[in-house]
């Protein structure tokens, strides 16, 4: 199956209530496919072709209101129509899951794979001063095991949850194993307007607060959520980091390069180890941290000019070297220019 | 005779309804919205849909629409009301759902998703208050602000080769074919309060027939904008925005009215 079709059997797989979409390359097949497998029939799944990206999150919003599982997906400029919404989702504590099979900018820029939408996804995704939980799949399986994930952790939090995919990984087919049917909820959130209960008060959810005093309060309430996602939900996956001197870190598609990098450079009698975030917020910096502590250097490999090592640096100090390597505009790297880069920086004698 | 021997129930002509809680609204003396918003409690008491209802507020001067209801309501982002409102009433069909929107709101910010909305026909109702002017923001120019008419940011008046024309927006609505209700009321007058009533309801009522959308537009006034007192903003309002914006049914059933 392409990624993109098990992220979509997944979402009917896993009981979501609402799916909302525009179409937009490279992830185009989810919308079709949920409409093709006629996902409403099978679960009574609401699933709507809109009119925008911004029509799309926001149709989110609502969902998320009446306390439903709803998603949107798209690709990186689709995403930046979302921003707004998404900002909305954190400031009134909405559950929501915005899977963005990236594409590279900026601008229109181009339909082949990027990974330049780190900085958007963990850092800014929106105004204001929250955060979004970004889950980075490197696999079709895990593009379809993130989807039950991104819900749990959606409701759990009350936050809206990033699927960071990209072109490679929407697009590539591989074999997966389907998560079992689980049904769609029945019972919804003490929070969610779903009319008023008699002889309890209504509810009403805003993201708006004139009282600053109160506001700083509810931003200091989400910060707190931040911080208990940064202490529990961290997520990664180490490739023969345990006797390495040299460490890759690389999520996604370039995780999946980088690993056909380190086992080439192991052949070579060099011992290069790979770590991969699968959570990119919260960023598994600890686990870099101690990782500083006893290897000779890291090597960030992305599909941007540059954007996760910026994480790594701050993970890692002074500790040691971090240097980065990575095609970008809609290239992909391949393994050989990867071991390329890495030699060129930690293995020639003045490297740089 | 003691005012406690008046106050007794047979007494009784009006009372506030049960679904407004005993607050103090935020808008200005004098301006419509509060006339809107209670109509819209008591009808929704008279229905007894006060546990099936959710509203949608906007932004802009009825952003604290869920302090004022005694039902459920959400805020949704600038102009995206209709899009929220279809979403809770395509996870919901048996709830009934309206979103409350001034011009500036769904006509300038929200086109797209409300004309969208009106398009596939979701059966929701949309309340439209039209004053012609941002009221929240301290009064600039609307997509529906009168040809001449100043405002902060037409400090020499609207200029139509400059700024367009007042936008007609609930007659572009009311062509498209999944808009069931379309009418235009005001509440300036009692007997506009009992007519503007009346469309109210039926504008909910029709979310049960599940033929369309159903807009409820209202002409009001805006008095702090428009730099008036309260009672010359509404002949102002008969005299200037009634020939612009004139009060009737626009479409009805699914069919367009013939204006002459």
């Amino acid at each position: 199956m392409k990624g993109n079709e098990a992220l979509a059997e997944a979402a009917i797989r896993t009981g979501v209530d609402a799916f909302f979409g525009y179409p937009i390359t490279p992830q185009s097949e989810v919308l079709e496919y949920l409409l093709q497998e006629d996902a409403q029939k099978r679960t009574g799944m609401v699933v709507l072709q809109t009119e925008s990206e911004t029509a799309s999150i926001n149709m989110v919003y609502g969902a998320a209101c009446a306390g439903r599982r709803a998603m949107t997906s798209s690709s990186s400029p689709g995403i930046s129509l979302m921003s707004e919404g998404i900002s909305y989702l954190a400031g009134a504590e909405l559950p929501g899951v915005i899977v963005n099979v990236a594409r590279g900018g900026p601008g229109l820029g181009t339909i082949q794979p990027a990974q330049s939408d780190y900085f958007q996804a963990t850092k800014a995704p929106g105004h204001g001063d929250f955060r979004q939980l970004v889950l980075a799949p490197a696999s079709v399986q895990e593009m379809a095991d993130f989807i039950p994930l991104a819900f749990d952790l959606a409701f759990k939090y009350r936050n809206p949850v990033m699927i960071l995919s990209d072109g490679v990984i929407g697009q590539m087919m591989e074999k997966v194993y389907l998560p079992e049917p689980r049904p769609r909820m029945t019972e919804f959130p003490e929070w969610a307007t779903i009319g008023k209960k008699p002889g309890k008060e209504r509810k009403r959810i805003t993201s708006l607060n004139l009282i600053p005093l109160e506001h700083e309060k509810h931003n200091q309430k989400l910060q707190a959520k931040y911080r208990q996602m940064e202490a529990e939900e961290i997520r990664y996956e180490e490739y023969l980091c345990q006797d390495a001197e040299y460490i890759m870190v690389a999520y996604g598609a370039s995780a999946r390069i980088a690993s056909r990098a380190v086992e080439m450079a192991r052949a070579k009698g060099i011992r290069v180890g790979l770590f991969r975030p699968v959570t990119l917020f919260p960023f598994p910096a600890p686990q870099i941290e101690a990782l500083s502590l006893r290897v000779k250097g890291f090597l960030s490999i992305e599909m941007s000019a540059g954007q996760m090592i910026e994480d790594i640096r701050l993970a890692v100090g002074k500790n040691q070297r971090v240097e980065h390597f990575g095609r970008y505009g809609g290239l992909v790297h391949v393994p050989e220019e990867i071991l390329e880069a890495f030699e060129r920086f930690y293995m020639e004698p003045h490297g740089h | 005779m003691d005012i406690k021997d008046i106050i007794r129930p047979e007494n009784r002509v009006y009372k506030k309804s049960d679904l407004l809680y005993d607050t103090t609204f935020n808008f200005c003396p004098g301006c419509g919205h509060g006339t809107i918003v209670r109509l819209i409690a008591e009808v929704v008491q008279e229905m007894g849909i006060e546990h099936e209802v959710i509203g949608i507020s906007p932004i802009g001067c009825s952003v604290l629409l869920y302090d004022f209801f005694r039902f459920d309501v959400i805020n949704a982002s600038h102009g995206r009301a209709a899009a929220a409102a279809t979403a809770l009433k395509r996870v919901m069909p048996d709830r009934y759902i309206f979103s409350y929107q001034g011009d500036g709101d769904i006509a300038a910010i929200g086109t797209s998703e409300t004309i969208h909305t009106c398009n596939r026909g979701e059966n929701i109702t949309i309340f439209f208050i039209n004053n012609a002017i941002y009221g929240m923001t301290g009064g600039q120019m609307a997509p529906t602000t009168l040809t001449g008419m100043k405002t902060s940011t037409t400090p020499g008046g609207r200029l139509t080769q400059e700024s367009g024309f007042p936008l007609h927006f609930t007659e572009m609505l009311a062509s498209l074919d999944g808009t069931y209700y379309a009418t235009r009321q005001a509440v300036h007058t009692p007997a506009a309060v009992r007519k503007a009533k009346k469309a109210i309801r039926l504008s909910l009522e029709n979310q049960k027939l599940e033929r369309g959308t159903s807009v409820v537009e209202f002409v009001s006034n805006c008095n702090s904008g428009w730099r008036m007192e309260p009672v010359a903003s509404n002949q102002w309002m008969e005299e200037h925005m009634f020939p612009v914006f004139p009060l009737g049914d626009i479409k009805c059933e699914g069919k367009l009215i013939q204006r002459s």
